[in-house]
């Protein structure tokens, strides 16, 4: 299966890392051996990417594909995201123990 | 500047261009801060915000963008179609743009994690950029707040992207809702914390009347006038109505104009003043259009033109009327000197009333008004507004050099005063009264100048007669006293000797 992610940040801030690297891990370990598409866009770099996908808050994690999810903060709550992006039985699959949780506050 | 550097500067302010604003508001809205501006549902929120943007473009040619979380941008646009606002050519003339923050209802938003508004901070400074933005409109923060669900996370990064707004020196308007008219300031008890200013705006019933006001709450660091004034929403928009202490203070002219009546002149020292205001007291019956009817024709006489409201007869009883009197009303009107405009007074709120009268002054541009009556207004209103709307009225009238007739249908036939002369005697330059006389078995009429400010003018009541060719005033009434205040006695020869 493919799946293909945008994540939006603004600028490099310890948020926007932690975000960066919990979506890095989450390829890695749940998704692996899928086709795992990751683009960042910092909307400080390009605002009007942003404007184009109405996005308010960062990090936001936009999945596309047949079933589009979006999902806003540093995706550090790992049960939340696998829930919002329907693959928490991926996750009870593998029996691992996940993303590691970072609390960076910007 | 001094030799000591400034570090602190006075708070300057931004004309918002929305009429009657600006006078309560002292100049303006503060510029480069945030204001605050809460209402109920319907209480004008977005119309508020919208002209702020409308009359920056319009007045100044200060550009804006509007962030909306609620409406779409389409439906946005439409709405204010009506106003003959046309968005989308600002937004093609490079004047106008929109951050569409409205919900994207396909997708739920999850939270996972903490967050940020930086998203939202960039596209508003790229929007505002790309238009060389000043003003900066958010609408509504109550429905973002209601959206993300944190509050506390909310109220950080709301104040984060003001104050980075301030810095890059946009003055911003935001909207919040209030769960009612008089309670806490907003629903979520956070906005009025992010915002320098707060403004109020209400849409009240009161003796079953759908009333708006404006109030300005809070002014951070400058001064504004307190308490509610009435405002209103008509075809061009939103618009206040200020309680205008300021606007008083006119010159008065010296120059005389004809009543009409020569001996009512004389009575008047010669006349009433080029922009005096005249209000004329009688119970119904005792003149009162009449004496309207002759003012106009005084006018007109001189080449004047003349300008009419009636709010108690209809435009055929006029005609009617003044026909009977010797006057053609509708001849008057086809050659352009006369201008009747005939309004059923519960047909609009008084507000809206001022709002067309002053229009209809402005478009008109009378030497003369007359207002028959001045006291059906005042059935429409409480007295608190009734007061504003004749001081504005007034002041519109004066400013303009124009002379102004007003009638008041005093509440019994005996006299007395009504409820318009309270509020308004103090405002008028000169007070005629009309009135009936009872003497020896028959009911007779009086007329008199009671105040002629700035001049000279006769005591006496003198009684007059209406006929077929209008009235006729003659001698004053000898023997007679109360006729005006308490019971009216007759005098003994022997009596009147002693006064």
């Amino acid at each position: 299966m493919s799946y293909q992610f945008r994540l939006y940040v603004t600028g490099r801030t310890a948020r926007s890392l932690n975000a960066i690297s919990n979506l890095q891990r989450l390829c890695e370990e749940v998704l692996a051996g899928e086709d795992c598409g990751v683009e960042v866009v910092d909307v400080l770099d390009a605002p009007e990417r942003a404007e184009e996908d109405r996005i308010l808050t960062t990090p936001t994690l936009v999945m596309e594909g047949a079933h589009p999810r979006r999902l806003t903060g540093d995706l550090s709550d790992e049960a939340t995201v696998l829930r919002a992006l329907g693959l928490t039985a991926r996750r009870e699959h593998d029996g691992n123990s996940g993303p590691t949780r970072e609390r960076g506050n910007g | 500047m001094g030799e000591v550097e400034r570090r602190a500067r006075p708070v300057e302010k931004i004309a918002t261009g929305i009429p009657g604003f600006d006078i309560v508001a002292e100049g303006g809205l503060p510029e480069e801060r945030s204001t605050l501006i809460a209402g109920t549902a319907g209480s004008g929120k977005t119309l508020f915000s919208t002209q702020f943007l409308v009359e920056g473009i319009r007045g100044t040619g200060e550009s804006g963008v509007f962030v909306t979380f609620e409406d779409t941008p389409e439906s946005i646009r439409s709405n204010v179609l009506s106003l003959s606002w046309d968005i989308e050519q600002w937004e093609a003339d490079g004047k106008w743009a929109f951050v569409d923050a409205s919900p994207i209802t396909s997708e739920d938003a999850t939270v996972a994690g903490t967050f940020d508004l930086g998203a939202l901070l960039a596209r508003i400074r790229h929007a505002a950029s790309k238009v060389g933005a000043r003003r900066i409109v958010l609408d509504s923060l109550s429905a973002l707040l209601t959206r993300m669900n944190d509050d506390i996370a909310m109220r950080a990064e709301l104040q984060h992207v003001m104050t980075e707004l301030k810095r890059d020196g946009m003055t911003i308007v935001f909207t919040g809702e209030r769960p009612e008219n008089y309670g806490p300031t907003t629903r979520h008890g956070i906005e009025e914390y992010i915002a320098d200013n707060v403004i109020i705006l209400r849409h009240v019933l009161v003796e079953e009347r759908r009333r708006r006001t404006v109030e300005i709450l809070k002014y951070r660091g400058t001064s504004h006038q307190n308490g509610e004034f009435p405002a209103t929403i008509h075809d061009k928009g939103f618009l206040v109505v200020p309680l205008s202490a300021h606007e008083l203070t006119q010159k008065s002219s010296t120059k005389r104009i004809q009543s009409g009546d020569e001996t009512l002149d004389a009575m008047c020292g010669g006349g009433f003043f080029r922009d005096s205001i005249i209000l004329v007291s009688g119970a119904t019956g005792t003149g009162k259009t009449l004496m309207v009817t002759q003012f106009l024709d005084g006018g007109i006489q001189n080449g004047e033109r003349c300008l009419l409201f009636a709010f108690e007869e209809s435009r055929e009883q006029l005609n009617r009327n003044a026909l009977g009197w010797g006057y053609d009303f509708e001849k008057l009107e086809a050659e352009g000197a006369l201008r009747i405009v005939t309004v059923y007074p519960h047909a609009y709120t008084l507000e809206d009333h001022l709002v067309r009268l002053k229009r209809e002054i402005d478009e008109f541009e009378p030497d003369r008004v007359a207002i028959d009556s001045l006291s059906a207004l005042e059935r429409i209103s409480t007295s608190r507004g009734f007061r504003e709307f004749v001081t504005n009225l007034t002041a519109h009238i004066k400013r303009r050099e124009v002379a102004g007739l007003f009638t008041s249908t005093a509440p019994t036939l005996a006299g007395g005063t009504s409820v318009t002369e309270k509020h308004i005697s103090t405002i008028t330059d000169t007070i005629i009264l009309l009135r009936y006389i009872e003497s020896g078995g028959k009911v007779l009429r009086g007329v008199t100048v009671l105040k002629m400010r700035g001049s000279w003018h006769e005591k006496e009541i003198r009684e007059f007669t209406i006929d077929g060719e209008g009235m006729h005033i003659g001698e004053p009434f000898q023997h007679v006293t109360n006729l005006l205040i308490g019971p009216m006695r007759h005098l003994s020869e022997g009596e009147e000797s002693l006064l």
